[in-house]
Formats: C-alpha cells, sequence, structure tokens
C-alpha cells in the first residue's frame, strides 16, 4: 500500500510553516519564534504571535497547522487554569507537557503540530520540552522546531555551550532564528522572544529591518564583476595595427 | 416498526441515492460561494468593516446586491466570505448564542466570546464549514479586529482582508493604514480597498457596503457606494408595433360570467382581530 501522509496539511489551511525555538539556561528558559503564517503562497499574518501563553511562567511555541496548534494550545491552556484550581499551586512545565503530549499523541492521526514546551517551575527549575509530529515526548537543553529548523540544525549544534546567561541565550536565539529565517521560505517577519523566569515574563522582539546580518551574497557572475577582474590584472586591450 | 436507538453521529444513508442519481446524470447544484472581498480596518475610535456584494454560483452572479455584513450583537459585527449558506448560518447561530450568553452573565457580550464560540464550533467541523470570516467590534476592553479561518485558526491584527479579492484589497492596506487614523479616512481606505477587489477580482463585484463601529454607536452603511450602476441604454430598443406580422386574430373573454356583490362593512375594525 502507498505511504499515506497523514501529517500534511488539507488544501486550504493555514500553515504555520516557521523557525521556533526554545533555550534553557541557569536562570529560565529564552523561547523564541518567527512571526510568519502562510495559506499556501500567500503569507496571511506577517506579525503572528507564536509564543502562546498556557500558564504563568509556562509558554509554548506552535508549528504545523495553525487552526489544530491553536485548537490544542486552548485545551491545555483550560486543562492547566483547571489543575492550579484543584491542586491550589501552579502546575510544573512536565505536567503541561504532558497534557500537550496526551492531545497530541491520541489525535495523531488527525493532527498537524510540532509544539515546544517551555518554562520555569519550583520544584525543577527551567526546562523545555520538544513534541514533535508523532507526539513523542523529549526533554532537552534546546530544542528547535518547524521547517526552518532543519537549516540551522548544523549551526545550533556547532554554537551551544552550557553554561551560558541571560544575555548569551537570548543572542543565541535570535542568531539562529535569523539564520532559519533568511533560508527558509515559510519564515519570516519579525523575532518575537520570551524570556521566562522565577520572577516574570519579558517579552522581546526584533523588528524586520533590525534582523541580525550574516553572509548576504556577493553577485560573482556580471558585467561588474568582469570590469574589476580586467582592471585588477591590468590587462591592456592589444593594440591593432591600422 | 419505530426503532427506538437514534445512533449518534451523522446519517450519510442519503450519500447512495446522490451517488445513483449523479450517476444518472442529474448532478447536484454548485454552493452559492461568496467569491468575495471583506475587509476590517482598526481606526482611532474603532472598527470599519468593509464589503462587496456579489454573490456568485459558479460563473454566474447569483446575488447582485447581498448582504455579507451579518449582525451579531449591536456592537459586534461579521463579514462572511466563502460558501453563502455557512457563513449565513454560523453567523445566525452565534448571534443566537451571544445574546443568551449575555442573558446569563448579565454583561454585555465580548467580541473575543464569539471568536472563541466561532473558531471552536468551525475547528470541530475541520474545515466543511466554509465560512472565512471578518469578526469586529467595540467591548468593555476597547475595539477588537479577528480573522477565522475555515478549519478555526484565528489572526488578532489591526487590518485584515480575506476572500478571492483579499490579495487586491491587503495591497491597498499595506500602502495607506495608518494608526489613529480619523473616522472618514478610514472609511476611504476600507472603499478603496473594496473596490480593488471589485475591479480586480472576477468573484466580487458591485456595490461596496461598510459598517462603522464605536463604542457609542454602530453605523451600517449598506450601499455607501454603487461604483457599478447600470448606465442608462445608449438607444431604445423596443420593436416598433407592426414588426411581427400576423395571419389572423382571435380575441376570447377569459371570465365567461361574473356577478358583482357589495360586501356591506358592520362597523370600523370589526371583520378581524388584528391586535
Amino acid at each position: 500500500m502507498d505511504h499515506i501522509d497523514w501529517n500534511r496539511l488539507k488544501t486550504g489551511e493555514v500553515n504555520l510553516g516557521t523557525s521556533i525555538m526554545a533555550v534553557q539556561f541557569d536562570g529560565g528558559v529564552v523561547i523564541g519564534a518567527d512571526s510568519r503564517t502562510t495559506t499556501g503562497s500567500y503569507i496571511a499574518n506577517r506579525v503572528t504571535d507564536k509564543l502562546t501563553h498556557v500558564h504563568d511562567r509556562i509558554y509554548c511555541c506552535r508549528s504545523g497547522s495553525a487552526a489544530d496548534t491553536q485548537a490544542v494550545a486552548d485545551i491545555v491552556h483550560q486543562g492547566l487554569q483547571m489543575y492550579s484550581q484543584t491542586a491550589g499551586e501552579a502546575p510544573s512545565v512536565h505536567h503541561a507537557a504532558s497534557l500537550f503530549q496526551r492531545v497530541c499523541y491520541e489525535n495523531k492521526d488527525a493532527l498537524s503540530a510540532g509544539i515546544i514546551v517551555a518554562g520555569w517551575d519550583k520544584e525543577v527549575g527551567p526546562s523545555v520540552y520538544n513534541i514533535p509530529l508523532g507526539g513523542g515526548l523529549f526533554r532537552q537543553p534546546w530544542a528547535i522546531g518547524g521547517s526552518g529548523s532543519t537549516y540551522v540544525y548544523g549551526y545550533c549544534d556547532a554554537t551551544y555551550k552550557e553554561g551560558w546567561g541571560r544575555d548569551e541565550t537570548v543572542t543565541f536565539v535570535k542568531n539562529t532564528l535569523a539564520l532559519a529565517m533568511a533560508r527558509d521560505g515559510s519564515s519570516g517577519g519579525v523575532i518575537r522572544m520570551c524570556v521566562i523566569t522565577e520572577d516574570n515574563v519579558e517579552r522581546l522582539f526584533v523588528p524586520g529591518d533590525e534582523l541580525p546580518k550574516f553572509w548576504e551574497g556577493r553577485e560573482v557572475l556580471g558585467a561588474t564583476a568582469l570590469k574589476n577582474r580586467a582592471a585588477d590584472k591590468g590587462v591592456v586591450p592589444m593594440a591593432v595595427e591600422a | 416498526m419505530a426503532s427506538v436507538f437514534s445512533s449518534p453521529g451523522f446519517n450519510f444513508s442519503n450519500e447512495l441515492r446522490n451517488n445513483f442519481i449523479s450517476d444518472k446524470g442529474l448532478h447536484l447544484p454548485k454552493a452559492t460561494s461568496t467569491g468575495t472581498t471583506i475587509v476590517g480596518c482598526l481606526f482611532k475610535d474603532g472598527i470599519v468593516l468593509g464589503a462587496d456584494t456579489r454573490a456568485t454560483e459558479g460563473p454566474i452572479v447569483a446575488d447582485k446586491n447581498c448582504e455579507k455584513i451579518h449582525y451579531i450583537t449591536n456592537n459586534i459585527r461579521c463579514c462572511g466570505a466563502g460558501t453563502a449558506a455557512d457563513t449565513e448560518f454560523t453567523t445566525a447561530l452565534i448571534s443566537s448564542n451571544m445574546e443568551l450568553h449575555a442573558l446569563s452573565t448579565g454583561r454585555p457580550a465580548r467580541v473575543v466570546t464569539a471568536m472563541t464560540m466561532l473558531k471552536q464550533m468551525l475547528f470541530r467541523y475541520q474545515g466543511h464549514v466554509g465560512a472565512a470570516l471578518v469578526l469586529g467590534g467595540v467591548d468593555a476592553t476597547g475595539p477588537h479586529l479577528f480573522t477565522i479561518h475555515p478549519h478555526g485558526s484565528t489572526d488578532k491584527l489591526p487590518y485584515v482582508t480575506m476572500g478571492s479579492g483579499s490579495l487586491a484589497a491587503m495591497a491597498v492596506f499595506e500602502s495607506g493604514w495608518r494608526a489613529n487614523m480619523e473616522r472618514d479616512e478610514a472609511l476611504s481606505l476600507v472603499k478603496a480597498a473594496i473596490s480593488a477587489g471589485i475591479f480586480n477580482d472576477l468573484g466580487s463585484g458591485s456595490n461596496i457596503d461598510a459598517c462603522i463601529i464605536t463604542a457609542s454607536s454602530t453605523e451600517m452603511l449598506r450601499n455607501v457606494e454603487m461604483p457599478n450602476a447600470r448606465v442608462q441604454k445608449e438607444r431604445t430598443y423596443v420593436f416598433r408595433r407592426g414588426t411581427t406580422a400576423w395571419k389572423s386574430e382571435s380575441v376570447r373573454d377569459l371570465i365567461v360570467d361574473e356577478t358583482v356583490t357589495q360586501v356591506l362593512s358592520t362597523g370600523a375594525g370589526e371583520a378581524m382581530d388584528t391586535t
């Protein structure tokens, strides 16, 4: 039987395309995302907020189908509100991630959702959980997701170091997302980040024209290039005898 | 004998019959689609919503002047694009539920409530309810503008466009929108956006409807601009009497026998009780 791609978006469904990531550091976590939502090749929302609040110190990054991830996040948000009322205390990040996992795994054939859950709780401190398409749960010190993440695995593996402080982690997230947005067509717009610590949640915003710049490329072939080359080598046209 | 067991879920038994009839050559009528350009825009005092008025059935214009700005509550309106029946019934259902919600909570309803009701219903139907909506209104927390896609995803933005003419309208918004516009500026921008859709998109046309919602009032401007009014024909096409020759004529009275009786009135307003 031919392989059926269950996780493909249905026609007309709004796609979060996306580059998302979350990184843990000593005092908390930094989460970040791009801001592009597409319907086919049209950008339905160029300033999307993909960092969704599910509890005071627990946020999730959404990638995949916009409708599916919004619905799942709403369900978990309600579940955590109920938990904090009945248990009388803030839920742990692990608990939030388990709720996400339960919904994503049990409805895996109907959903197209890749979620990263990150936050701070008093038992464990900061933590990051990656829940990719099939509904598995993976705790990691840093996690990347979305279509743009494929382009930056190498950069992240080469750059990440343990023991960073808040500012170094924010720079890491910003640079990674900028690189992913530069190469992935489904990612772009602005960079939105959240720094979640015991004391508060701080939102950071990097507008599209202030993204970190890397190799911008230079035209190799073309009239200007040829002209420069000729001048460099001091080539003089041959004299033609009259 | 009637069965006491009613199975949950939908009854698809008509599908067999429909497929059989379809195979014989009689196809189901195509759902009327609103094609459409609908827009919403935030300005200093509230929200301006705009829509064109063409409803299409495939390539044919089914309604030249339909209303696409639906009532949700006094200060909340919803423009609908997609399948006309779906937008009509979905907005009517949520409007009804919003009224009940307001009575139950004792508070005027909020735009986010309507948005949540709409998105949860559309998500439940997994995109089969073809309603793409622009929801806007002003409530106790201020003015809000949302866009809701058929699969149930929502976006909260200061200016939005939906429908087949959305790209044309968005081009106008992207070049013209500024924060804190005055009412007249916002209305002209919305009219320009809808015009872009009407003249550049085949699925949109006819007239422009607008609705201005502020904290104190909601003003529905039906047919605020009619840029496609039928022009006076250049010549008269009436055929002169005698154009068609006839060979014989026969006139017959349809009323064979008739007697007219006066009905006497017995008193003022006695005939029918119409209180």
